[in-house]
């Protein structure tokens, strides 16, 4: 240790830092070898530690002991195995044939749900219980996409955001001046200008979002940004990515998971409004907002409004399962919120 | 007193900046659809066709006289004028038409949320754990997990078979208002009860609710003559946005109904791809938005003297 640090204003540092660490759970020798290790040595867990437990596994023990946690964690567990299981299983039909009758050779359109088409069929003749898996399956890749691509590139920017000082006034310049475009609207241009697509709604999506993810990433870092242990890697001249990866990232790990499940349910929803509006996906890809809307305009005939509650059943446990997840979540990873 | 008036000076020419950069953005970023989606049947066009009607919508000229044009016509009051919706129609007049529909839809479904919403927060707050408390949350997580697309159709569906309200809004049917403003109101006031809750629980762990209850003061005077004051200068901030916003119309609403308000436009003139109108609206939506969030900021400012006297806003 000794050796390594030879300065004296250095030295007065570690000791701090060494007096504060003493005072909190976490042994002396577990902060010294965090210490070392800003350059060289074996990467060593942050001494987040309450009680005994490590943090994550508290974390998971708290949520685990919630009945809303578990119930929620098993019906999504289950949804999202079955949805990607489902076109293996045996006797399946596929979500965009044409189902013909076979004596009259005509289409089989609007069929009641009964034995063989197990929640009927649409307006022209497909599988509607296919079709709802595979709408789910599209609406799911939609809504990890967008909580990937925009969490990912929050996080990045709100790092720098809040770390660098002198990208602060650059980056709250321009979020001043985007937040007060409403997102919606910024969705909306986007994919009515890159004609709607896959890969349009999920870059509207991301681009109408990363803002403030990035925004509520930069106001935890900035608590983080004077911390000792970060003044003590400024000092020994670590690397950026490695005060990022190191310093930032595990502490603000909760709140990032926590942003990327809710993100998944709002993005759902938003492919469900793009729809809506006349700018989802085409209808040969079936999506949960694309079976919503064609259902809705059928709801004027009574025997007609399964087509439309089915895809809404499923997609309201799914958007709710997140949410009430995430929240769950939340509690757990920050117990001392009131 | 001066500090107030430097505040609203500098705030004001944030939004004037803002205002003009959406304008610029939005102006380029239309410029960037293929010029096949101002056609009816580009295919079948002759060349000389093309060139006359990108001549005659003025997309021929580069880029910045085109957009000069733009915010000079802006600047005189003119939106353009319709490609395809209404052809030839000035969008101005089409808008005009619109927005007092919405204004009338949003202004009563706001007259409902925002007391309806206020007094469940404070109810939820003043028994916290409690019937309502857990009810209201309910209300809320429902409100917010649920997409909107999914209810409101639902209650279209209950309010039309089971209380024999009419399925579509007729102008010449009162009651057919009922529907349309009460899911209308439903989520606004989801937002409202959970801001009002979350800023009156905020200011009950204070030491001037403490002193107050010490001096002996009823808790319901506590809640309604301190707490309530307290937790509703927040609150303002949103409210000149969210009165604002009701000119832009419910989309969801609008359509299910079928509205002729601002809302509804807005899928039609999507579906039809009517270039000049998206482009209108669009920017009418996002001044809204701007000019809204200034009122917001003005509100708070004058309502909560600490924010004006600070040289620059603190924010964490």
């Amino acid at each position: 240790m000794k050796k390594t640090f030879g300065k004296s204003k250095t030295k007065a540092l570690i000791e701090a830092f060494l007096e504060e660490e003493a005072a909190s759970p976490a042994s002396n020798e577990e902060a010294l070898k965090l210490f070392v290790s800003g350059r060289s040595g074996p990467e060593e867990e942050l001494p987040l530690s309450r009680a005994g437990d490590s943090y994550w596994r508290g974390t998971l023990k708290r949520l685990i002991k919630k009945p809303e946690s578990i119930i929620t964690l098993g019906v999504l567990f289950s949804l999202i195995l079955f949805a990607c299981l489902q076109p293996f299983l045996p006797g399946q039909r596929s979500p965009v044939t044409i189902n013909n009758d076979p004596v009259t050779g005509l289409q089989l359109m609007n069929r009641r749900p009964d034995a063989s088409f197990w929640l009927g069929t649409n307006n022209i003749g497909q599988d509607l219980w296919a079709r709802i898996w595979a709408g789910t399956r599209t609406s799911l890749l939609i809504g990890l996409a967008v909580a990937f691509f925009r969490n990912a590139l929050g996080v990045l920017v709100g790092f720098a955001w809040g770390y660098i000082r002198r990208l602060d006034a650059f980056f709250t310049e321009l979020y001043n001046i985007l937040e007060n475009i409403p997102s919606m609207i910024l969705m909306m241009l986007s994919t009515y200008i890159l004609r709607p697509g896959m890969a349009s709604i999920i870059f509207s999506m991301c681009l109408a979002g990363w803002l403030g993810t990035a925004r509520f990433i930069r106001n935890q870092v900035i608590l983080l940004r004077n911390r000792q242990f970060n003044q003590a890697s400024r000092t020994m001249g670590t690397p950026l990515h490695r005060i990022f990866l190191k310093n930032l990232l595990p502490h603000t790990l909760s709140i990032i998971i926590l942003q990327f499940v809710l993100t998944i349910p709002s993005a759902i929803s938003g492919e469900v409004f793009l729809t809506y509006i006349g700018l989802g996906l085409p209808a040969d890809r079936p999506s949960l907002g694309n079976l919503i809307n064609t259902g809705r305009m059928l709801i004027m005939s009574r025997s007609l409004r399964y087509q439309f509650y089915y895809p809404c059943a499923v997609l309201s446990i799914i958007t709710v399962c997140f949410y009430v997840l995430g929240n769950a979540f939340a509690d757990a990873a920050d117990p001392q919120d009131p | 007193m001066f500090r107030a008036i430097a505040y609203i000076a500098r705030r004001l020419l944030r939004m004037l900046l803002c205002l003009m950069l959406v304008t610029v953005i939005v102006f380029c970023l239309m410029r960037l659809l293929p010029i096949e989606t101002y056609f009816k049947d580009f295919d079948r066009a002759t060349e000389l066709q093309i060139h006359n009607r990108l001549e005659e919508l003025g997309l021929n000229a580069p880029l910045p006289v085109q957009l000069w044009r733009y915010i000079s016509e802006l600047l005189h009051g003119s939106l353009g004028r319709s490609d395809i919706y209404r052809e030839g129609h000035p969008v101005a007049k089409i808008l005009a038409e619109k927005i007092p529909v919405s204004a009338h839809f949003g202004l009563l479904a706001l007259c409902l949320s925002l007391p309806f919403g206020i007094l469940l927060g404070v109810f939820m707050a003043r028994r916290k754990g409690g019937l309502i408390d857990k009810l209201g949350t309910a209300y809320i997580v429902f409100v917010q997990a649920v997409p909107a697309a999914v209810y409101f159709v639902f209650l279209q569906l209950c309010g039309s078979d089971y209380l024999g309200l009419s399925i579509l809004y007729r102008p010449s049917v009162p009651s057919s208002q009922i529907l349309p403003i009460v899911s209308m109101s439903i989520p606004p006031a989801a937002g409202f009860a959970m801001w009002t809750r979350r800023f009156m629980l905020d200011e009950t762990n204070k030491d001037y609710v403490l002193q107050a209850r010490a001096k002996g003061l009823s808790s319901r005077s506590i809640a309604v003559r301190h707490i309530l004051r307290n937790a509703l200068v927040p609150l303002s901030q949103q409210l000149p946005g969210t009165i604002l916003m009701t000119l832009s119309g419910s989309i969801y609403i609008e359509s299910l109904y079928s509205i002729p308000g601002m809302g509804g436009l807005l899928i039609e003139v999507i579906r039809m791809q009517d270039n000049t109108m998206v482009q209108s609206i669009v920017l009418f939506y996002a001044f809204i938005g701007i000019v809204g969030m200034f009122l917001g900021d003005i509100c708070l400012a004058l309502s909560d003297p600490r924010i004006r006297r600070a040289p620059k806003a603190v924010d964490l």
